[in-house]
């Protein structure tokens, strides 16, 4: 490119034409509204659900049994919280062994082969699948003969959560250095050991937080558990029978016109909340701690 | 960490966990593959006697009557149509404009809180979403829809969309909430793109006199564009499938009309309100729903992945 034909450029004032300064503020302002469209929802959300959850939120209301009559006031979720603790920590008892075992393979076997990238398109495939749907699969595969259970939801949520450690796993084997991969080679190692002891707790703290990333948003799922728990008033600690969850209480309560009804709905929205937001916080503690290694 | 002779093993009993083991992971692995099979097979099983059934006017016929058994699928369709196209059109600009906030615009502290507002909108759930929205943003909404009716009453065809509403549940409410919901998802994968845009190049429109927003519609923005379509896609997708906040604020009467401010119905939507109580065909055909979505949501999602992925490897393959 030529630069003898350019004048030189002046140096004092610029010389953006008025429109174009307007432009380019309206376009500034336009991208900080942006941001308070999208924090705006979130403060009205957790305002409500906070204040509205305030009026019932409390040890009792964690510990008592949910009315049989939903226009009865007073607290009650117990078998709800029991039941999400026991589905969601089921779900990830099937899901995270799997999932990071399949990691291993796409990241420490498959690597750039074919069946290794066909593994994984079918896996952002799966995470695409609607949780209704999977709620459906397991309907067909598993209620259909074995009947309603805290069990098949946990399963349901299983497969939801799957997609997302595999993927989340593969990422943090990925990071872990192949010098210390072919170290342990060197030292004589096979490619077992060197995974289970070498690879696999240098990448556990990722692994740790996307599990708990998954963790979190698999306590929040209803669809999947809608026609696969059934429903119960008392507390089932048993995986096998019929069980609720804090998400379906919620759905249920959200449709009931009496205002006791809609306050334990509220109360359990609060719990839920709480519930992931621990649950997110801790995935960051570990990632973070991850960080500065 | 063990000593050397502890991990070290020539044994022949080391061949064989070592085989054992990369068959496990393979299995895992494949795990994947034999779920998506089950899926469709046992899905596409179930559902048979609907689709053979009501034939191809299970996708043309507007009419839903189980106890006739009339199972048409065309407004469900539609609904969900129309639900996912209002929460991409609303989504997609404020995602947009939050991605270049982030990356452009704002001052480096509050770049921490936008990412973290991100991920707390991320992790509400969905129910919690719907019960806001059926309790509080529904009753409240119908006052703004009947103003905007008013307002738009006079130009032709304003006036057929923003017609009037009777619950504030309609396919605009749920198409609001979806927005929201779909935000973050958008928002993460169009910053992931910006960042991709070279340092060089936007430094250069600067250096040129451009103003920022003229960098951005000029670079950035024509670096970006694949991408920007890949989120969107996955914002699509994602809105499609997503059912309960949309079951609560949309008002569950299927049908097709113009008007925007009416109540809908929507796939997810018909499936966890009716599959509970379903029997016999009626059943089969919530499930054939259910694979309609699927296909669906498989062809907007693989699409989106394959123009995500191939931006991603033109950006590792240039600079």
């Amino acid at each position: 490119m030529s630069t003898a034909a350019i004048p030189a450029p002046s140096l004092q004032a610029t010389d953006t034409s008025r429109s174009r300064k307007l432009r380019n503020h309206l376009a500034t302002g336009f991208i900080w509204a942006t941001f308070l469209a999208a924090a705006l929802p979130l403060a009205f959300i957790v305002f409500y659900v906070v204040r509205a959850g305030m009026r019932l939120f409390s040890y009792d209301f964690l510990v008592t049994n949910i009315p049989i009559i939903s226009a009865q006031p007073g607290p009650g979720m117990a078998p709800a919280v029991v039941g999400t603790l026991l589905i969601t920590g089921a779900a990830t008892a099937i899901a995270v062994p799997l999932g990071v075992l399949g990691a291993v393979y796409l990241n420490e076997y498959g690597r750039r082969g074919a069946l290794a990238t066909f593994i994984r398109l079918m896996t952002d495939v799966m995470s695409g699948v609607p949780s209704v749907v999977m709620g459906l699969f397991i309907y067909t595969i598993w209620v259909l003969r074995y009947g309603l259970s805290g069990f098949a939801g946990a399963l349901a949520l299983a497969c939801l959560m799957l997609p997302i450690i595999v993927r989340t796993s593969e990422e943090m084997l990925r990071l872990v250095p192949a010098g210390l991969r072919e170290a342990s080679a060197a030292l004589g190692c096979r490619t077992w050991r060197t995974t289970v002891r070498i690879v696999l707790p240098a990448a556990l703290p990722g692994i740790v937080s996307g599990a708990m990333l998954a963790v979190a948003r698999a306590a929040g799922e209803t669809a999947p558990l809608l026609f696969t728990i059934g429903v119960v008033s008392k507390p089932n600690t048993s995986l096998f029978g019929a069980n609720t969850a804090l998400s379906a209480q919620i759905f249920k309560n959200a449709q009931v016109p009496f205002p006791a009804a809609q306050d334990r709905a509220w109360a359990a929205a609060l719990t839920l909340i709480l519930l992931v937001f621990v649950l997110t916080l801790a995935a960051r503690v570990v990632s973070a701690r991850f960080a500065r290694k | 960490m063990s000593s050397l002779p502890d991990l070290v093993s020539t044994r022949s009993r080391g061949r064989l966990a070592d085989e054992a083991f990369r068959i496990a992971s393979l299995l895992a692995g494949l795990a994947i593959l034999v779920v998506l099979v089950l899926i469709a097979v046992t899905m596409l099983h179930s559902a048979w006697p609907a689709f053979r059934e009501a034939g191809l006017s299970f996708f043309t016929s507007r009419e839903w009557v189980p106890n006739e058994g009339k199972f048409g699928a065309l407004a469900f369709i539609f609904g969900t149509g129309v639900v996912a196209t209002i929460a991409v059109a609303v989504a997609v600009p404020i995602s947009v404009g939050i991605a270049l906030f982030v990356t452009e615009v704002a001052p480096t502290r509050l770049r921490v809180v936008v990412v973290s507002v991100m991920d707390l909108l991320a992790g509400i759930p969905s129910v919690v979403f719907g019960l806001w929205g059926i309790l509080v943003l529904a009753p409240n909404i119908v006052d703004v829809y009947d103003a905007v009716s008013r307002g738009v009453n006079p130009i032709p065809v304003l006036s057929e969309l923003f017609n009037g509403t009777q619950t504030g549940r309609s396919f605009f409410t749920a198409g609001l909430i979806l927005a929201v919901m779909i935000t973050p998802i958008i928002t993460s994968v169009t910053r992931e793109v910006f960042a991709t845009v070279p340092r060089n190049d936007k430094d250069g429109a600067l250096a040129l006199g451009a103003t920022r927003w003229e960098m951005v519609k000029g670079v950035v923005f024509p670096h970006s564009v694949g991408g920007m379509v890949g989120a969107t896609m996955l914002g699509l997708g994602r809105a499609m499938g997503e059912t309960i906040a949309v079951a609560l604020v949309v008002g569950s009467t299927p049908q097709i009309t113009a008007n925007l401010f009416s109540s809908g119905d929507t796939m997810p939507s018909v499936i966890a309100f009716q599959f509970g109580e379903a029997a016999g065909t009626h059943r089969a055909a919530l499930v054939a729903l259910g694979v309609t979505l699927f296909a669906m949501t498989i062809v907007v999602n693989v699409a989106a992945r394959m123009i995500v992925g191939r931006v991603d490897l033109r950006m590792r393959g240039a600079v």
